[in-house]
């Protein structure tokens, strides 16, 4: 009975966000508060119900319930407790499942939240959102029940979860990825709310602006776990592969960092607020086709999940219809919103609408690109695959773009600086981050690589810009101790948030530029040496684990003959799901990682083996710069200002 | 025009010029780097290119992967049901690479008619089958029920 008790759950669950999303909007424009006072006990209901739904869920796979189908094909008696509850979200149901449950938390979030926000704003925020809960709430219900029942005959076991899901990241991964996806229909809700309403004020993009940052921080945070995943579970020592559904987590995060910048400019000078808007709409569109792209297998990914077409037809019709529907009432709105101020061509606003040029022109080519194959079939053309070239071509030309505008942009003063004192500045820098790039280049490889130059000179330029910006805002005061002290948090959210991507520019240049591999065949005692480094094949040995045999190869590393530490490669069997899979050994340090993945037996005493060896220099710093971004957009949320909103102030 | 418009229109051009060229740069650049599907009959039929690298796919057949003795050199043969391509490829193949799974893998045709793969992509749930590699079999599979082909399949 358990299980239709979670259906039924999810049943009340879509009620109470169908009436979420009808009450307290007709209530808005009956002006009748106790309508729009409905909000917050209906979003509370919807929450409590589909909490009870996954607990059941949750329940039913802790305790091996074969009789559900979803169950069945995700689990297995001897899966690890651990791993049973983030099957959970092994599959399409659940992890549906999951976002519905995130988006029912971010609603009572709002709720809890804005306390100060006016009423008919809330009541209009809060309906927006649960009509994007309702659309997906039966989308579950519709198409893709978890609690389907295997009745009368249920296997006696479970057909186990996906060994590549076996792993802490992905227990993590896709819930931070959710938070962030989901988090994105706050800005959009309040966006159409102040469309609808007609209040496009600074209050407004101020009350967007933390929930835009907090929705930032868990998709930083989801997209570099499943990339820092990628790296090691899929053995092939590469962190970012332009698959069509790391593009659709990338699209909306894209969007989203243009949105968190055009908000800044909308909030300090009331400028680009129908832009603004735009990209709240935008990202959370993206949102929603990325979850298009994963869920109906109209692109061939890694991550595809076998299932039917109707499932991308529904969440297509959801796509079409808030997307239309918000560009519809966006454009009936526009003509309505007044200028705002006025700006010089040498302005912090200029160089932010260059930051969302730049970011916007390179989602539109990673859409294009990432679509092209669709378009392709439809057409009924013989199948194509847009490699990685591509993509790496159009990042290696628009990212220096990007970085260029950013080391002036953000110590450049609002609405108009003198030219000259900028050019002279990005002349002088501009040379010294060449000249240091160079420098650093030689100390590191002894030659020069232009592609090295190049990142280098970046990191270099975002690291003088960084210095003249807090120098800038301190050498006034009378100490620069006291001065660096009086900065607001948000201030230093963004000087963090660059920091984060000069860290991620250097990772990014040095482990594809300098990363040395190479595949070779090995037997206990033999060596190889890559560059200044021997990987030496120390001993073989298999084991029985838990829910899978592996099968282990110890390695002896050497810099220069030294020894420099061991690390350890597994290849795990899965007997269930009879799968292979390869768990990469790793000697991680900062400045760089060994690598070091098994490839198959050659010989029969399975004492040979084809192995697979990395140097990767500098592979960490893009996690690490990844992680700093997102620390900097989380202590831009804590700025006291967020916290002293007034009412209609602009 | 009034100052405003006119920054406004400047920009909007520029955003145009901006994309338009970086589009054309990159077709430029990557002419080369689109890659077509071509099914084991395809090949089989001489449809494939012999200048170019491209993508081929279909099943692993049983019995047919061959490991070379003293290299990591791996010699498989991948089928649609209709028609059969003999690939080499040198290095670790995906631990999903197995007899009877869909393979995707990326490379060139030599004049013997083997395809020399530089790339094997298998994917990573085993109940799944790659979409080009079904749509390949399916193909297959009507064109082996007409007449003509009953008897070029070879089975």
């Amino acid at each position: 009975m358990l299980p239709e008790f979670g259906f039924l759950a999810l049943i009340f669950a879509f009620l109470f966000s169908l009436a979420l999303g009808v009450l307290p909007l007709l209530g808005y424009y009956r002006q009748h508060a106790g309508l729009m006072r409905l909000a917050r006990p209906l979003g509370l209901g919807a929450m409590a119900f589909l909490i009870l739904s996954f607990g059941v869920l949750t329940w039913n796979f802790l305790n091996d319930d074969f009789t559900v189908r979803y169950v069945v094909n995700h689990s297995n008696s001897m899966l690890p407790w651990y791993y049973k509850v983030s099957a959970v979200w092994g599959g399409h149901e659940g992890s549906m499942l999951l976002w519905v449950m995130i988006l029912s938390f971010w609603i009572v979030a709002v709720a809890a939240f804005s306390k100060k926000l006016p009423l008919d704003m809330l009541a209009v925020v809060m309906s927006m959102m649960g009509l994007v809960l309702a659309a997906f709430n039966a989308f579950l219900i519709f198409t893709s029940n978890p609690f389907d029942r295997v009745l009368p005959f249920p296997p006696a076991d479970g057909r186990d979860l996906n060994p590549l899901l076996q792993d802490p990241g992905l227990i993590l991964h896709p819930p931070m990825l959710y938070m962030g996806y989901v988090g994105f229909s706050v800005a959009f809700a309040f966006a159409i709310s102040a469309l609808l309403i007609g209040r496009l004020d600074s209050a407004w993009a101020r009350w967007s602006r933390p929930w835009t940052n907090v929705a930032w921080v868990f998709m930083t945070l989801g997209i570099a776990l499943g990339s820092w995943w990628a790296y090691y579970e899929l053995g092939w020592g590469g962190w970012w592969f332009w698959d069509p559904v790391e593009n659709a987590s990338l699209i909306p995060w894209l969007l989203g960092t243009a949105l968190i910048h055009s908000l800044a400019a909308t909030d300090k000078r009331g400028v680009y607020k129908g832009w603004t808007v735009l990209l709240a709409i935008s990202t959370f569109s993206m949102t929603l086709l990325g979850t298009f792209l994963v869920r109906s297998g109209v692109l061939n990914s890694v991550h595809a999940f076998a299932n039917d077409p109707s499932r991308g037809f529904f969440i297509l019709l959801i796509f079409a219809v808030f997307t239309g529907g918000s560009l519809l009432l966006y454009a009936l709105r526009l003509p309505a919103l007044q200028a705002g101020a006025r700006f010089q061509w040498v302005s912090r606003e200029m160089f932010l609408l260059g930051n969302n040029l730049m970011l916007t022109l390179y989602t539109v080519i990673i859409i294009l690109l990432t679509f092209a194959p669709v378009v392709n079939d439809l057409l009924g053309l013989r199948t194509i695959s847009i490699g990685p070239p591509w993509f790496n071509d159009i990042t290696t030309v628009l990212a220096p773009l990007l970085v260029l505008l950013l080391g002036v942009g953000q110590w450049v003063r609002w609405k108009k600086h003198d030219l000259k004192p900028v050019m002279r500045w990005s002349a002088w820098a501009l040379i010294a981050s060449v000249a240091l790039a160079v420098l650093c280049n030689w100390l590191y490889a002894q030659h020069i690589n232009w592609r090295v130059v190049l990142g280098l000179s970046l990191a270099w330029w975002l690291a003088l810009s960084t210095l003249k910006t807090l120098y800038d805002s301190t050498h006034k005061a009378a100490n620069p101790l006291l001065g660096l002290r009086k900065l607001s948090r948000s201030y230093y959210g963004m000087i963090l948030g660059h920091v984060g991507l000069l860290v991620m520019i250097v990772g990014v240049t040095m482990a594809t530029q300098y990363e040395a591999h190479q595949d070779v065949r090995m037997a206990p005692g033999d060596r190889y040496a890559l560059g200044n480094w021997t990987f030496e094949f120390r001993e073989y040995d298999e084991r029985a684990v838990a829910n899978y045999e592996t099968q282990m190869a110890f390695f002896n590393l050497y810099r220069n003959g030294r020894p420099a530490g061991e690390l350890l490669a597994e290849k795990r069997f899965y007997p269930v799901a009879g799968q292979l899979m390869t768990q990469a050994g790793i000697l991680g340090q900062l400045n760089r990682d060994l690598y070091v993945s098994m490839g198959e037996p050659l010989t029969a005493d399975r004492e040979t083996w084809s192995v697979r060896l990395h140097v990767k220099p500098f592979v960490r710093w893009i996690w690490l710069g990844s992680i700093i971004m997102a620390l900097g957009a989380g202590l831009a949320i804590l700025d006291k200002r967020y916290r002293r909103i007034k009412l209609g102030e602009t | 025009m009034n100052p405003a418009r006119k920054q406004r229109l400047i920009l909007i051009l520029l955003a145009v010029g901006l994309f338009t060229v970086s589009v054309i740069l990159l077709l430029i650049a990557n002419r080369n780097q689109v890659n077509l599907f071509y099914s084991p009959t395809d090949i089989v039929e001489g449809e494939a290119p012999l200048d170019r690298s491209f993508r081929a796919g279909g099943v692993v057949v049983h019995d047919s992967v061959w490991r070379d003795t003293d290299t990591l050199a791996v010699t498989f043969t991948v089928s649609d049901n209709l028609s059969e391509v003999t690939m080499t490829y040198t290095g670790i193949l995906p631990d999903l690479f197995k007899e009877g799974q869909g393979v995707v893998a990326t490379g060139t045709l030599n004049e013997n008619g083997i395809f020399q793969a530089s790339e094997v992509l298998a994917r990573h749930d085993e109940n799944y089958m790659p979409p080009e590699v079904a749509r390949a079999l399916e193909e297959a599979r009507r064109r082996g029920q007409t007449p003509d082909y009953n008897n070029a399949g070879g089975y």
